[in-house]
């Protein structure tokens, strides 16, 4: 092989594997080992790299993670508070309000908010759904259910960032960056790292899927509802692909020939990212066409499926087509997981639900319902779940109080509320049918095995077989990890 | 890798220490700073070892010893410490932190041993301008940096790359220097200069590049990322800053203008402080208000305005001092000496500054503009505003005259007995649309038809011989107006906003008024005010004479001339009843006629008071008044003064709100420093300081200010802020550093390559003025500078990266200069300079990805479609996907080091996206136009031209030939598909050429937009 040729290969491991230059803080060993395994890789799969650069036995090598964005109410869909519905319209004892803050609520009138919800417990081990989630509950045995997380943070786009980055700052790499950074996608024409919206955009904007001060390589790649899936993915109106591929043959014989002069490395890694992008011209549109896909999986996701009557409801715009976008991302994301994706986050807003909190919830319960049971059904009928780590979450949860804004006729919504609020995850070598932590009677703090979001990120991390103390970056002279300062691993949760 | 990672750590070390002794910044302090400074450091000095410097560490400690005895390895408690079995007294206790490797103690003994020399760290030691070295290759130094690159060089036996070939570097200046491609006439031009006399030719391609409006601009945008420039609020709904893009503007001109360093950090950080400050002073300040916004609802306040304050203190760290502070908000720096009360002291200094706004000019040349009206406004004022006085002394001179007839009007309306009127003949009257005017037999005129809001009466008729000393207004009632009028509102009223009358032939008209009476006026709607001048105004919605309370019945009001008028014979009067007020009040039914019998009136009250003075008991405004009363009434005093009165307004200030900081001169907040940086657990106060390792800062009054603290960053003892700012300016020009990373001067980033080479480059810095173009010339004229590029096999082992600079480095161009260069060899780019921000194409959606659905992005139209991409929108959310591929710096926090990533995505962005297709349509419409046809097959030369335009060399054959096998596959292909040729060749394809040809033309020259080498900087 030539030093052009090898170069081109490094290159574009370089792109997919990342592993290069992704290991943070490992020893000079671990170092060693990678450049070993680069000079062997040559004939191997990549996607086995990530475990061989990792920190212990991986059981994830994909990450879902569904993310709500705005807050959906955890008493109202997986807490159930007999007790809230029993003070429903009585005030929160004082020592309690005084330490609480709120976005909207007048804390001296604010009154307790019972749920209209009714609930049912499913699976064998009998979790807890709301009415407005019978298909998620259906998967309740291969669910993870944390009702005990807090967050540092009270308002929307800090709460993301801390969701997404650990810490609320900006600039700060996004979990799906130091996933990526730390492994590489698997993917051999793909990114690693890919954002699936539906409904109206977040208030965090492309600030949540950041790679901060990883290279911009490890940033997401937001897939769009309208156009192309990715950004220029298709070639310019009037150029056909065999001209594209001509012009590529003209242009990488051009750089070779500058190779050839000045020997920069960094021309043959152009090379290579120039045919990736060709290929992945090819690969994207293939994975976004669900023309191999059977009847029944498209009607399992519920793609396709009609969007409902409702007007005013939060987040929605007329047109948007919310239920029928959320069932293919889900759809979208399974694929993505067969082909090599690493990490890929679904997002839907809004479930900031201040005011008609039941016509709003039944809303998106019925947008994300169906299409996260199927997938849960799915990767695991297809022997995905194992190794496949969904997680359905948002930046904090919702408020017992009703929101008692001046000038409203009557308390209809709930405000934020950080400091006790659920979470659910699914494989990825978690346990299933487990309910883990409590809220306490009236679901305001937390009565049982309190979990920081870093204790999330560590455990999502330890899935990945990382350790999170040891994936770290150095910038500006400080090694900086997803978990800032703090972190466990919950056992607990480990199947 | 390891191999030559280790030699090159070699390289820096060889500057420090003797060869064979052990070198304390590379072997001794990494020690110190991770295993023991956490308990012996500036905080925590524990049995009271302190490991920050020998004068602690040398110290008796609390157990009677020493904890470092100088050459004396035995007697140093460290040593026994470090050494010692049980595990109660081993250092660092098990628990606290990792053990010492057998390595480090046997370092830490040699250390001691051989005297225990600590060097202050480098980057804070003193900094003095070091003398060049001696060289063999005394050709190869064309200034002193030479020296110091060319001594390492020849410590190794490396020799170094030669000088690039012409065209090369005329581009690595362009492109360094302006951001833009040389266009070939250019090339030609400095290529005869260069040749014609080397030395002198570069320097005045240099010159010639550093005096262009575009380098502004090139340095502006690296100074942009530093300041976390946006367009937006950045949190949640992100509301844009319309105001943003004026600090831009400051920007680029203070680059421009070469603003020396020190003066532009003062501006930025107090430039409302300074003495008599300029609005384009105050302005600067607006670099510490590109922090973040948080509007988000039940927001606390505090909490954001804390956070945007350590974001001041921590952009300043890490952009001056090369330091990041923000470890120390929650606790002393591990490894740098910043306590975390020191942290808190650099925060007093930003705490009081207050997010304020300021008015400052809109742009420079719209207050040139401004500026050059106002002059003219002013000249031609003057000369009004001459003759007007000269007319009013003449009047002066006049007025006895003036007074004697007053006085006569006066005694004639004291002698006069009842009030006499005569009619007046009506000829003519008119009011608005649809509203009918009639006269009854009675001589009034009777109002209907349609009843508008508002509505002006014209009435014209004759007045008989004789003297008039009035005008009688009689309102009268009508059985057909609401409650029998006189008005037609509902209720009755009407509202007389204002009367005015003129007599034809009478220099005097309108005829000025000066005194009204009416037999009654309702509360606040006095007859005076219909002749108080206002018909309606910003002050005045049309108030006026009104009956309110005693409608139903007919009213009457007298209207006095400042002058009896006597006539000869009948004459013409005009008369307009304006009634502005609104809501139907208009009058009914009236009646006018003249007064012809003297009044009192005719001289207003106060005026009366003052004839009635002797003149020696006048005083000065009592003159003043007559006068002023006066020069209305004398035709040739009023024509002038008239024009003076009518004479515009001056023309307004083109000025516009700016986001700025102001110092809060009350309520003043008090620092503390913060638990763990948590605003809500403040601590013990603090005053505002520096840094204890860096030397005193000097405040003017007690307590600090944000000017002190600037002027400490560039004053002549502080040797870090040169050492940072010379770096930086460093690697834009080679692409890295001196030292490498260049946001961490700690103990923790890397030395620099050549130590002292960086503090020649700091002290020339600053001994040259803190210029920064004197300091670019000096660097770009070196031999280092000018090196090829081109990478030495014979260097891959030895120096893989390049730190020695035997050879130039080769790195792609920056996001915004990716477009920048392609609009520019398309033909396509706008060369405006500054103003507001544009919104170039956008791929649909991606404006979209913040929930704010108010935010729009509507592409901009001409050509500020094809501004350079530092003027494109920056809405920190949603900011343009064609800039984050390229590694554009989301503004959020303050980048002082771009990333430059080589990804399949930004591949798509020049191969695929529509700018870059519309940029390779205009290239082959250019190359057209550029080479007429008349040559028959003229490919060779249509390509050649292309190729000098984006990469400003000639081709080589073998490239010719590709590019010609290229262009005939696609020329076939586009024979038999027209339709799609037509779409390729684009919307302005080249004049009088096949469209199948314009198509080929155009798929063969977008290889050269996409090709490594238009994309970088070689």
């Amino acid at each position: 092989m030539t030093p052009l040729e090898s170069s081109i290969l490094l290159s574009r491991r370089e792109f997919l594997t990342t592993s290069a230059s992704g290991i943070g803080g490992l020893a000079l060993g671990s170092m060693l080992t990678a450049d070993g395994v680069l000079s062997a890789a040559n004939a191997a799969d990549p996607a086995q790299f990530g475990e061989l650069t990792s920190h212990s036995r991986a059981r994830a090598k994909a990450c879902i993670f569904i993310y709500m964005e705005g807050a959906p109410s955890q008493m109202d869909l997986f807490d159930p508070k007999p007790k809230l519905n029993e003070l429903h319209g009585s005030k929160l004892p004082k020592e309690m309000l005084d330490k609480a803050r709120f976005a909207f609520i007048k804390p001296d009138s604010a009154t307790l908010l019972g749920s209209s919800r009714t609930w049912k417990k499913h699976g064998q081990c009998g979790m807890d759904f709301s009415d407005l989630l019978p298909q998620i509950g259906s998967c309740a045995d291969d669910l993870l259910m944390v009702r005990s997380l807090h967050s540092p943070e009270f308002n929307h786009h800090p709460g993301q960032l801390a969701m997404q980055c650990g810490v609320s700052r900006f600039g700060m790499p996004s979990m799906g960056s130091w996933i990526n950074y730390g492994l590489g996608s698997a993917s051999q024409n793909l990114p690693g790292y890919v954002v699936l919206t539906a409904g109206r955009g977040g208030s965090g904007g492309s600030s949540l899927w950041q790679s901060g001060f990883l290279s911009t390589k490890y940033a997401g790649v937001l897939f769009r509802n309208q156009g192309e899936a990715v950004l220029n993915l298709r070639n310019p109106d009037g150029l056909p692909p065999e001209l594209q591929r001509a012009g590529l043959d003209t242009l990488s014989e051009l750089n070779r020939m500058r190779y050839q002069e000045v020997h920069d490395p960094e021309i043959a890694s152009r090379i290579a990212n120039y045919e990736l992008a060709n290929r992945m011209q090819t690969a994207a549109p293939e994975l976004i066409d669900l023309a191999g896909e059977s009847k029944e999986t498209l009607a399992m996701y519920g793609v396709d499926r009609p969007e409902p009557e409702g007007k005013d409801l939060r987040g929605t715009l007329p047109g948007l087509r919310t239920y029928d976008t959320f069932a293919r991302n889900c759809l979208l994301a399974r694929r993505m997981v067969e082909r090599g994706v690493r990490f890929i986050n679904i997002i839907h807003a809004s479930w900031d639900q201040h005011e008609d909190l039941d016509r709003n919830l039944a809303y998106n319960c019925g947008v994300v319902d169906q299409p996260i049971a199927a997938l849960i059904k799915d990767l695991k009928q297809r022997g995905l779940l194992e190794s496949t780590m969904v997680v359905w979450g948002s930046e904090f949860g919702r408020t017992p109080l009703g929101e008692n804004r001046p000038g409203r006729q009557s308390n209809t919504g709930r405000d934020h509320h950080p400091f006790a609020f659920t979470m659910l995850m699914a494989g990825g070598g978690l346990k299933g049918g487990l309910t883990y932590g409590a809220s306490d009677d009236i679901g305001w703090s937390i009565a049982e095995n309190p979990v920081d979001i870093h204790d999330l990120h560590a455990t999502l991390l330890h899935q990945f077989g990382m350790d999170h103390l040891k994936l770290t970056y150095r910038f500006q002279g400080r090694d900086f990890r997803l978990t800032d300062v703090a972190g466990k691993v919950v056992k607990d949760w480990i199947a | 890798m390891l191999v030559a990672a280790s030699l090159f750590g070699g390289v820096a070390g060889s500057h420090l220490g003797s060869a064979a002794g052990i070198d304390f910044d590379r072997e001794i302090r990494p020690i110190l700073s991770e295993k023991c400074l956490l308990c012996h450091g500036p905080d925590d000095t524990k049995g009271g070892l302190r490991l920050t410097g020998l004068e602690f560490a040398s110290k008796v400690l609390e157990s009677g010893e020493r904890g470092i005895v100088p050459g004396k390895p035995d007697e140093s408690a460290l040593v026994a410490r470090i050494h010692a079995t049980d595990p109660d007294e081993i250092m660092p206790p098990p628990k606290k932190g990792k053990p010492l490797t057998g390595t480090e103690k046997a370092k830490l003994k040699q250390w001691i041993a051989e005297g225990a020399t600590w060097p202050k760290h480098w980057a804070y030691a003193n900094l003095a301008q070091p003398p060049a070295p001696a060289v063999k290759n005394a050709a190869g130094v064309k200034n002193p940096i030479d020296a110091f690159v060319l001594a390492e060089l020849e410590k190794r036996g490396i020799a170094p790359s030669p000088e690039a070939d012409d065209t090369t570097l005329i581009r690595r200046l362009y492109y360094d220097l302006l951001g833009l491609p040389p266009a070939p006439a250019e090339v030609e031009r400095y290529r005869a200069l260069i040749a014609a006399d080397r030395e002198a030719g570069l320097s005045k391609l240099a010159d010639d590049l550093l005096a262009s409006a575009h380098f502004g601009e090139r340095w502006g945008r690296h100074w942009l990322d530093k300041a976390r420039f946006a367009d937006s609020d950045g949190f949640e709904k992100d509301n844009g800053r319309p105001d943003a893009w004026r600090y831009r503007d400051w920007v680029i001109d203070a680059i421009n203008r070469d603003l020396p360093f020190d003066r532009f950090t003062i501006e930025q950080f107090a430039g409302d402080l300074l003495e008599k400050a300029a609005p384009e002073q105050v302005l600067a300040t607006a670099f510490n208000r590109q922090t973040l916004t948080n509007t988000e609802g039940g927001v606390d306040q505090e909490q954001w305005r804390v956070a945007a304050v350590m974001d001041r203190v921590e952009t300043m760290g890490a952009v001056w001092m090369g330091l990041t502070l923000t470890c120390a908000r929650c606790h002393t720096h591990k490894y740098d000496e910043v306590t975390h009360k020191e942290y808190y002291r650099l925060f007093a200094y930003f705490n009081n500054g207050d997010e304020v706004t300021a008015k400052v000019p809109a742009s420079e040349a719209k207050w040139r503009q401004w500026e050059t009206a106002m002059a003219k406004y002013q000249k031609d004022f003057d000369a009004v505003r001459v003759r007007a006085e000269a007319a009013r002394r003449e009047l002066g001179g006049r007025l006895p005259e003036w007074e004697t007839r007053a006085r006569k009007w006066i005694a004639d309306a004291e002698a006069a007995g009842q009030p006499a009127f005569a009619p007046i003949a009506v000829e003519g009257f008119a009011g608005g649309k649809g509203v009918a005017l009639a006269q009854d037999k009675d001589g009034s005129i009777v109002v209907s038809g349609e009843s508008p809001v508002t509505d002006t009466y014209t009435v014209t008729g004759k007045l008989s011989p004789g003297t008039v000393h009035g005008l009688r207004l009689e309102v009268l009632t009508d059985p057909a107006l609401p409650e029998k009028g006189p008005g037609r509102a509902k209720g009755g009223n009407f509202i007389l906003s204002e009367i005015e009358l003129s007599i034809a032939g009478d220099p005097r008209s309108p005829v000025v008024l000066t005194g009204a009476q009416a037999d009654f006026s309702q509360a606040k709607f006095d007859v005076a005010l219909a002749i108080d001048g206002l018909a309606k105004s910003k002050t005045d919605k049309g108030n006026g004479w009104a009956v309110g309370g005693k409608t139903g019945q007919a009213h009457e009001a007298v209207f006095v001339f400042a002058e009896p008028v006597t006539i000869g014979k009948a004459t013409g009067i005009s008369v307009k009843l304006v009634q502005n007020y609104g809501e139907q009040q208009t009058i009914g039914r009236f009646r006018l006629s003249a007064l012809t019998t003297p009044t009192p009136l005719t001289v207003p009250a106060p005026l009366r008071q003052v004839l009635a003075k002797p003149a020696d008991q006048r005083k000065a405004e009592d003159t003043a008044a007559l006068l002023a009363h006066f020069e209305r009434l004398d035709a040739k005093t009023w024509s002038v003064v008239a024009e003076l009165t009518a004479f515009d307004k001056p023309p307004a200030k083109p000025e516009m709100t700016v986001r700025v900081l102001g110092e809060r001169a009350n309520d003043r907040r008090e620092t503390r420093v913060m638990r763990r940086g948590e605003f809500k657990e403040p601590l013990d106060p603090v005053t505002a300081g520096t840094l204890s390792t860096l030397p005193p800062v000097q405040h003017r009054a007690e307590r600090g200010d944000r000017l002190d603290l600037a002027r400490w960053l560039v004053s002549s003892g502080n040797p870090l802020t040169p050492r940072v700012v010379a770096n930086e300016i460093w690697a834009n020009l080679f692409g890295e550093g001196i030292v490498t990373t260049l946001n961490d001067f700690g103990v923790r980033g890397e030395r620099p390559s050549h130590r002292e080479l960086l503090d020649w480059v700091a002290a020339e810095f600053v001994g040259k003025g803190w210029s920064r173009k004197k300091l670019i010339k000096t660097i770009v004229t070196s031999a280092a500078y000018r090196r090829s590029s081109v990478h030495r096999a014979d260097l891959i082992d030895i120096d893989p990266k390049n730190r020695l600079l035997a050879r130039q480095n080769r790195f792609r161009v920056e996001a915004e200069i990716v477009r920048d260069i392609s609009l520019a060899a398309a033909g396509l780019l706008s060369t405006k300079v500054g103003g507001p921000s544009v919104f170039p194409p956008i791929p649909p959606g991606a404006a979209d990805v913040n929930y704010n659905s108010a935010f729009k992005w509507n592409v901009s139209p001409g050509e500020d479609k094809y501004r350079r991409g530092m003027y494109t929108y920056f809405k920190r959310t949603a900011p343009h996907p064609n800039l984050m591929t390229f590694d554009c710096p989301d503004s959020n926090v303050t980048t002082v080091q771009r990333g430059r990533s080589n990804t399949p995505l930004a591949a798509l962005i020049t191969l695929n996206n529509d700018s870059f297709a519309e940029a390779a349509q205009s290239l082959s419409a250019r190359v057209w136009s550029e080479i007429q046809q008349g040559s028959p097959g003229n490919d060779t030369v249509r390509l050649a031209r292309a190729f000098r335009l984006c990469l400003a060399r000639e081709p080589e054959k073998a490239e010719i030939e590709r590019l010609t096998s290229l262009l005939e596959t696609s020329r076939q292909w586009y024979r038999k598909n027209p339709e799609a040729a037509k779409q390729f060749a684009g919307t302005n394809p080249p004049k009088d050429v096949p469209v199948e040809e314009a198509a080929a033309w155009t798929a063969t020259v977008r290889v050269l937009l996409n090709l490594d080498e238009f994309l970088t900087r070689s």
